[in-house]
C-alpha cells in the first residue's frame, strides 16, 4: 500500500496518508465496496458528470457568486476579502452540492431508500429536497438534542416528505444520529442509500463528498482569476467535519502560493474543554468508519463536542485535512462560540448579510489575516450558509425573546 | 493462545454437542456484579466467554447492549478494568476461554502492541473487534501473533463467496458468523436455517463456526446448535441482568446452555 503521489487522491485502501480507511462492521464491508465502484463508474461518465451539472445549475442554482466584500474589507483596513457565497445556494447552504452528487448515485444504482443524519439539519433538509426531488423515501436520524434546539428545519424536512427518527441513545447528537444511521444502513443494506453529510465516514465517502463540493472551489478559482487576475494569498472556511473547507481547497491544494486555513469551533475555549476542535484538541483515533482526529477521553472513549452552532458540534473531522493538518499543508486554527456571536452581528450590518453560525466563525480569523497580509492581500471565505435557521439560538444568546410560533416555520 | 479454544470445540464436538457461547458486558451495572457473573458463568454451562468493553459509540449494536455500555461508563469502567476482570476471573478457572468483544477505539488509544501485551497477561485468549474488518486488522493481527492470542473475524450474510476467502484467512479459533444483517438483540427476521451458510463458511476457514446476533430463546438456541459449532446470546443474558438481577441472568444462561447442549 504505496503512499499516493498526488496527496489529495486517498490509496487503494481509502487512506490520506495515515488516515481515513474502511473502519466498519464486516455487514458493511460489501456495500461499501460496492458503493466505491459505483462512484468511480459514475465519476467516469460523461452523462453522469453532465446531468449533475445541469442539476447545479438549475436546481441549486450554481454558480453561486464570488462577492467583493467591500465594508468588511475597509472594516478589516487590509487584505481584500471575498465570499465565495455558497449560502445563496437552494436550501441555504453548500450541503446541497453533495446531496445533488450522492442522491444521483442512488438513482443510477437502483437504490430506493435514502437515509441521512444531520446535526443542525441543513444536511437533513438539503437531503430531503433532493429526496422529494427524484420521489425517493427518506428518513432522517436526529439527535433529540437536536430536534429541540432546531425545530424549524423538522419542519422543513417533514414538510418535504421525510421521516424524523429522533435519536434517544448516547448524548442525542450529531455522532449519535451517525451511529443510528449506520445501524439503520446495517440492516437494511440490499436498497438503502446511506447519504453522508461530511467529508467523513469509511472510504469511499471522504473522497466522494469532497468531489461533490469540489464545485465550490473550482468555481472560485475561475471567478477569483477574473476579478483579481491572480490566486488569492489564502482562503479560509469554518470546519465541523470539513466539507464546505475540503470543497474550497481541493482546487487549491497543488497551489502552494494559496494559504488554505481551516477554523474549528472552540466553543467556550480550548482550555475549557468544552469545544469542538478535534484537531487543535484532538488525538487520532477511529470513529465512524476512519481514522482521524477525535476528541477523546484518556481511555479512547469520545468526549462530548461543544459548539454554539449544531452544525460544528462534531468530535471529528474529515481524514483529508487530518492529513492536509500533519503534512502541514493547511494550518487550523479556531474560533469561540462568543467571537462567532460578535462576527455574525458584525457581518449582518457591515455586508447585509446573516451567515450562518457555522461560517461565523470563519469571519474573526479572516479578519485577523486580512490584517496580517495587509492591503495588497487577497482573501477568499466561504460564506457556506446563511444565518436564518440560527435567529432562535442568536435571539437566545444574546437574551432577547422572539416568538418561535410565528417564524419558526419559515 | 487457542489451545483453550481448541479443547472446547473438540470436547463438544466428541459429544456431538455444540459449544455455548455468552456475552457479557464488561462492568455493568458495575464491576462487582459484573464480575460475580463472569465468575459464575462455566458453572451454569457456558463453554465460551464474550466480556464486553464498553465504547461510547456502539454503531453495530442494539440499545440493550449500548445501553449496558453506557451504565459501565459511568460506572467508571475502563479498559484496564476489563483486563483486571479478566486476571481476577483466571484465579479460578483455567480452562474457559475467555474472548475481549467491543469496539476499535478503546485499543487503538492503549496502542495495539500494549493491548495484546496487557491481555495475555490478563489471561484472555482473543478478541472480536467488531469495526475492524479484515481491511483493517493487521496492526492488531501482528500484534496478537507475537503473543499468540486469536483475532475472531466475523462472516456476515452479505459477506459473498468471493470474499469470504479473504475473511477467514488468518482466523484462528472460531469464526463468527452474524446470522442476520442488523444490529445485536435485534428481532431474529431471518429466522430460517443457517445450515448452508455454517456449511460454507466451515469449509472456507476449515474452523468451528459460531453463530450468534438474534438468538434469544433456548427454542433457538437448540435449532441453531443443530447445524452451528457454537451458539452466541448476548443480548437476552445482559437484559435478564439489567432487569432482573444476577441470578435470573445466570439461571437463563443455565437454560439457554441446556438446550444448546441438548441438542
Amino acid at each position: 500500500m504505496g503512499k499516493p503521489e498526488n496527496i489529495t487522491t486517498p490509496d487503494e485502501n481509502g487512506r490520506f496518508g495515515d488516515f481515513g480507511g474502511r473502519y466498519v462492521a464486516e455487514t458493511l464491508m460489501p456495500p461499501i465496496l460496492e458503493l466505491e465502484k459505483a462512484y468511480e463508474e459514475a465519476k467516469a461518465d460523461p452523462t453522469f458528470q453532465a446531468e449533475l451539472d445541469d442539476f447545479f445549475n438549475h436546481y441549486v442554482g450554481r454558480p453561486s457568486p464570488l462577492y467583493f466584500a467591500e465594508r468588511l474589507t475597509e472594516f478589516a483596513d487590509g487584505a481584500k476579502i471575498y465570499f465565495k457565497r455558497d449560502e445563496l445556494n437552494h436550501t441555504g447552504a453548500h450541503k446541497i452540492n453533495n446531496c445533488m452528487g450522492q442522491i444521483l448515485l442512488a438513482k443510477r444504482m437502483g437504490k430506493s431508500r435514502i437515509i441521512a443524519e444531520t446535526g443542525a439539519g441543513q444536511h437533513g433538509v438539503a437531503t430531503a429536497t433532493v429526496a422529494a426531488r427524484f420521489g425517493l423515501k427518506c428518513i432522517v436520524y436526529m439527535g433529540a438534542t437536536d430536534i429541540v434546539r432546531q425545530k424549524p428545519n423538522v419542519f422543513r424536512m417533514r414538510l418535504l416528505g421525510a421521516e424524523v427518527r429522533a435519536v434517544h441513545s448516547g448524548t442525542a447528537t450529531l455522532k449519535d444520529a451517525m451511529n443510528e444511521a449506520l445501524r439503520d444502513w446495517v440492516t437494511n443494506v440490499g436498497d438503502t442509500f446511506y447519504c453522508i453529510g461530511t467529508v467523513a465516514g469509511p472510504h469511499p465517502y471522504p473522497a466522494m463528498v469532497r468531489d461533490f463540493q469540489a464545485i465550490i472551489g473550482r468555481e472560485a478559482k475561475a471567478q477569483i482569476l477574473d476579478r483579481e487576475g491572480r490566486l488569492p494569498d489564502a482562503v479560509v472556511a469554518c470546519i465541523g467535519g470539513g466539507s464546505n473547507a475540503m470543497g474550497l481547497f481541493h482546487d487549491f491544494v497543488p497551489e502552494t502560493s494559496v494559504r488554505l486555513i481551516g477554523v474549528e469551533a472552540a466553543g467556550r475555549g480550548v482550555d475549557s474543554g468544552l469545544h469542538a476542535a478535534s484537531l487543535t484538541g484532538g488525538t487520532p483515533g477511529v470513529l465512524h468508519g476512519n481514522r482521524t482526529y477525535l476528541l477523546q477521553d484518556e481511555d479512547g472513549q469520545i468526549k462530548d463536542a461543544h459548539s454554539i452552532s449544531a452544525g460544528l458540534d462534531y468530535p471529528g473531522i474529515g481524514p483529508e485535512h487530518a492529513h492536509l493538518h500533519d503534512i502541514g499543508r493547511a494550518e487550523y486554527v479556531s474560533a469561540t462560540d462568543d467571537e462567532a456571536l460578535h462576527w455574525f452581528q458584525e457581518c449582518a450590518r457591515l455586508e447585509g448579510i446573516l451567515p450562518a453560525l457555522e461560517p461565523s466563525h470563519a469571519l474573526p480569523r479572516t479578519v485577523d489575516l486580512a490584517k496580517e497580509l495587509g492591503k495588497d492581500g487577497l482573501i477568499i471565505m466561504n460564506m457556506c450558509g446563511r444565518g436564518d435557521k440560527d435567529v432562535f439560538t442568536i435571539a437566545d444568546a444574546l437574551g432577547e425573546h422572539i416568538s418561535e410560533g410565528t417564524e419558526g416555520t419559515k | 493462545m487457542t489451545h483453550r479454544i481448541d479443547t472446547v470445540f473438540t470436547n463438544r464436538k466428541a459429544k456431538g454437542q455444540a459449544a455455548f457461547v455468552a456475552y457479557i458486558m464488561g462492568g455493568d451495572p458495575d464491576r462487582k456484579t459484573s464480575q460475580q457473573v463472569l465468575n459464575a458463568l462455566p458453572s451454569h454451562g457456558v463453554d465460551i466467554i464474550e466480556l464486553g468493553m464498553p465504547f461510547t459509540d456502539p454503531a453495530a449494536d442494539g440499545p440493550t447492549i449500548e445501553e449496558a455500555g453506557l451504565r459501565s461508563l459511568a460506572a467508571g469502567t475502563t479498559l484496564t478494568t476489563i483486563l483486571e476482570m479478566a486476571t481476577e476471573f483466571r484465579k479460578n478457572n483455567d480452562t474457559t476461554p475467555l474472548i475481549i468483544m467491543g469496539y476499535c477505539n478503546p485499543v487503538h488509544h492503549m496502542g495495539y502492541a500494549n493491548f495484546a501485551k496487557a491481555a495475555k497477561e490478563a489471561g484472555i485468549d482473543g478478541a472480536i473487534i467488531v469495526d475492524l474488518p479484515p481491511e483493517e486488522d493487521a496492526g492488531l493481527r501482528d500484534a496478537f501473533e507475537v503473543h499468540d492470542l486469536a483475532l475472531i473475524r466475523l462472516a456476515t450474510p452479505t459477506t459473498d463467496e468471493a470474499r469470504l476467502p479473504r475473511v477467514v484467512e488468518g482466523t484462528k479459533g472460531f469464526v463468527y458468523y452474524v446470522s442476520m444483517t442488523g444490529i445485536t438483540g435485534a428481532a431474529f427476521s431471518q429466522a430460517g436455517s443457517v445450515t448452508e451458510q455454517v456449511a460454507k463458511v466451515r469449509k472456507a476457514s476449515g474452523l468451528p463456526v459460531v453463530v450468534g446476533f438474534g438468538v434469544k430463546t433456548p427454542e433457538r438456541a437448540a435449532e441453531v446448535a443443530k447445524d452451528a459449532d457454537g451458539v452466541v446470546v448476548g443480548s437476552a443474558i445482559v437484559k435478564e441482568l439489567h432487569e432482573n438481577g444476577a441470578e435470573a441472568a445466570l439461571a437463563l444462561v443455565k437454560t439457554l446452555a441446556n438446550a444448546t447442549h441438548g441438542a
